[in-house]
């Protein structure tokens, strides 16, 4: 465990872990009955045939997972999906022209790990901002240290690192002569959209990656459909990156709630398997 | 004469009770009622019915064998030729083939033989059915993706021939369409489904789930390190079509893929399931199909008030007859010539009405079907809480996209011969990912011909 709420798991996927790039996601079915859960995967190491994947207690899917100890199997776990970051593909010439701020948001922050840990590796030069309501919600803050050139704390309370959120800390470090030519966002869908808006007054390009609902992950449901730049697009194929000022946060939001009725109800009547005395 | 005793009617349901419940509709034929329809048959020398079966199923033959009393005989014929019979006798349009070609159709009624088929498929595996033979092993391994009808149909057929066969599906369950489209009442999935998948596993077809030809593996990855000497694409058409019409994306609106995958592959219409699924107390399904009656009845039997709103009339409806049928006695209201042209949505998001205008028909199109126009200035508002889009399906690119040398048609299906030949040497495909969408019986035909072609091409 991360914090009280927050789990990290290695899981063996040899397949997975072979053709993983950051960016990509995964879908974890804990068990038998349990819903098909997507999660971004926060590392993966093909010698080892693993991937890592960070998940925090929500709803009655996420607390299975959660309960699950060293040793033992989940039901299901298929992946990668969705696209690579950009970069992966991108032409070595315009790499090297580029100078990436990461932005990460709570749980969001391990995601961003992969994608700043490729980028030192590749020489581009890039920062990181982690965010977090409170100190201990902070994760891989060590690791992310050594992934980036600089990295920059923040909390809502100020119990550790600059006083604010990441929309403030990122107009900070701006302010303080920081210079990038792409921001990544990955956290929480408000939050997303706020720095994207931010990123706009700063004139930085923004790339946020979605979180919405998703059945199969393979482009069969449409349940991700997602407004950018006023076409839909399904974020489990398309995504789950896109361009941020184009995106319809509002109703990217509004859609990630469409079963919150139902999963409450089941959350109510759900018997959570932590500590079930194995 | 045989052919004076009338079609054996078939026991199902009372309307009022299945509407509220996923049990099977149809109970199908006992044993009495069994041998007494095969009776019927006329055993024709050139068996029209046989001819008009994409798989080439010998019906004249099994029946004879049913007709004496010997199951497990007309059970053995039916097997050389297809791997789902349980299947095939309850989702086949078998009016519009082997039973639309039946002599006795011309001045009565057909030989009910997809009820016959279900019945020595049903009977077989109570009795506890024994495998199909199976020849040597010649240790070559070919691959097949996607475990639906079009796969299965192609493994089953390899693994005869004594090929090491796996396939690879992305989902967690096999089965395809079988699996997360056809609901529990129309095919019940641990009675017959898991068996019929069984059935192909004991032919010595490895079946690998969580496996997503295009990102976990690719075909050339299958090819060049995995040793496998063909590929059989078996991929359907899976992508959702919307119409485009403005508030598509509020709350409340869903593809039949997505509702139907939430009740059938995930099981949200049992209590000790998590999987959440909304349909309300009313739901519009537009679209005229077999996808449009499967998503219009599980949301009746998920308590809804259920209207279908179709632009044409019943009679272009292009769902089977006994699809429509059913759908009707269950008591689901059919709005015909209503073209939906905008989701309404409350003030949180959420579909409070379908804005639709009235239909009249036109001049025949290529088609051959007359063509609906909109009646002008007719625009009404269903008030509805649940919108569900079953306009069709078409394939996905995730292959195509990834794999060189694999062309594909403006539709985006899979460039393929006759025999199931793609546009990249070693590689074969058929099914919908060819067609687009079609039937599992099509399908079935499709991987069977291009098992044909592979054992060709690997000889």
């Amino acid at each position: 465990m991360l914090t009280p709420t927050i789990c990290r798991m290695e899981v063996e996927a040899p397949r997975l872990a072979a053709a993983a790039k950051p960016g990509q996601f995964l879908i974890v079915r804990a068990d038998e009955k349990g819903e098909r859960i997507p999660l971004t995967i926060s590392d993966f190491d093909a010698k080892r045939g693993t991937v890592t994947i960070v998940t925090q207690k929500i709803g009655a899917s996420s607390s299975d997972i959660i309960a699950y100890e060293p040793g033992e199997a989940f039901a299901d776990v298929v992946g990668p999906l969705g696209l690579p970051s950009e970069f992966v593909t991108m032409a070595p010439e315009k790499l090297a022209q580029q100078r990436y701020i990461l932005i990460a948001g709570g749980v969001g922050t391990a995601p961003v790990y992969p994608q700043a840990k490729w980028l030192k590796e590749h020489g581009v030069p890039v920062d990181v901002i982690i965010g977090a309501k409170t100190k201990d919600l902070l994760i891989y803050v060590e690791e992310m240290r050594g992934a980036c050139d600089n990295l920059f704390i923040c909390t809502d309370d100020g119990s550790e690192g600059f006083h604010g959120m990441g929309t403030n800390m990122l107009e900070h470090v701006v302010s303080e002569g920081h210079k990038y030519t792409q921001a990544v966002i990955i956290g929480p869908m408000i939050m997303m959209k706020f720095t994207t808006l931010t990123c706009k007054k700063l004139g930085i390009p923004a790339i946020v990656s979605l979180n919405s609902l998703m059945v199969d992950g393979t482009g069969m449901c449409g349940a991700c459909r997602v407004s950018v730049g006023g076409k839909t697009r399904f974020a489990c194929v398309e995504g789950p990156e896109f361009d941020g000022y184009e995106v319809d946060f509002d109703e990217a939001m509004r859609r990630q709630g469409q079963y919150k009725a139902e999963e409450a109800e089941a959350n109510e009547k759900h018997v959570c398997k932590i500590g079930r005395g194995k | 004469m045989a052919n004076r005793i009338p079609r054996v009617p078939v026991r199902e349901q009372d309307p009022k009770v299945r509407a509220t419940n996923f049990d099977e509709v149809c109970y199908g034929y006992n044993k009495e009622e069994a041998l007494l329809e095969a009776s019927r048959c006329l055993n024709c020398k050139n068996p029209r019915c046989m001819t008009a079966c994409p798989v080439g199923l010998q019906i004249p033959r099994f029946i004879a064998e049913l007709a004496q009393g010997n199951i497990a005989g007309a059970a053995a014929v039916i097997a050389e030729d297809s791997s789902l019979p349980a299947v095939c006798g309850r989702v086949c349009p078998q009016e519009t083939q082997c039973e639309g070609s039946c002599v006795l159709g011309v001045k009565g009624e057909p030989v009910a033989i997809g009820k016959l088929e279900r019945f020595v498929a049903d009977y077989s595996r109570e009795q506890g059915a024994q495998a199909a033979k199976v020849a040597p092993a010649n240790g070559k391994k070919v691959a097949v993706i996607g475990s639906g009808p079009a796969g299965l149909a192609c493994a089953s057929d390899l693994a005869k021939w004594g090929y090491d066969v796996t396939i690879f599906e992305a989902l967690h369950k096999a089965g395809g369409v079988l699996e997360y489209g056809i609901p529990e009442f129309r095919l019940p999935k641990d009675k017959v489904l898991k068996h019929e998948i069984e059935a192909v596993r004991a032919l010595g077809v490895k079946i690998e789930t969580n496996v997503i030809a295009g990102r976990t593996v690719t075909i050339d990855s299958l090819m060049d390190q995995e040793g496998f000497k063909a590929v059989f694409i078996g991929t359907g058409a899976g992508l959702p079509k919307f119409m485009g019409i403005p508030g598509e994306n509020y709350n409340g609106v869903f593809s039949a893929n997505e509702f139907l995958t939430r009740n059938n592959l995930m099981k949200a219409w049992r209590e000790d399931y998590l999987t959440p699924i909304h349909a309300g107390k009313k739901v519009c399904v537009v679209g005229g199909g077999n996808v449009a009656m499967d998503a219009a009845r599980t949301a009746l039997r998920l308590g809804a008030e259920v209207h279908i709103v179709y632009r044409r009339t019943e009679a272009e409806l292009p769902a089977r007859k006994e699809e429509v049928h059913h759908a009707i006695e269950e008591g689901i209201i059919f709005d015909m010539l209503t073209n939906p042209v905008e989701v309404i949505g409350d003030e949180k998001g959420w579909v409070k009405a379908l804005k639709c205008i009235k239909m009249e028909l036109g001049e025949p199109d290529e088609s051959g079907r007359r063509s609906p126009v909109p009646v002008e200035g007719s625009e009404f508002e269903i008030p509805t809480e649940t919108v569900i889009m079953a306009l069709g399906t078409s394939p996905n690119p995730l292959i195509s996209k990834t794999t060189q040398g694999l062309e594909t048609n403006r539709r985006g299906c899979l460039v393929a011969t006759e025999e199931g030949a793609t546009t990249r040497p070693g590689v074969f495909a058929g099914g919908d990912a060819v067609t687009g969408a079609a039937t599992v019986i099509l399908a079935m035909g499709a991987g069977r011909t291009a098992a044909k072609a592979i054992d060709a091409y690997l000889k």
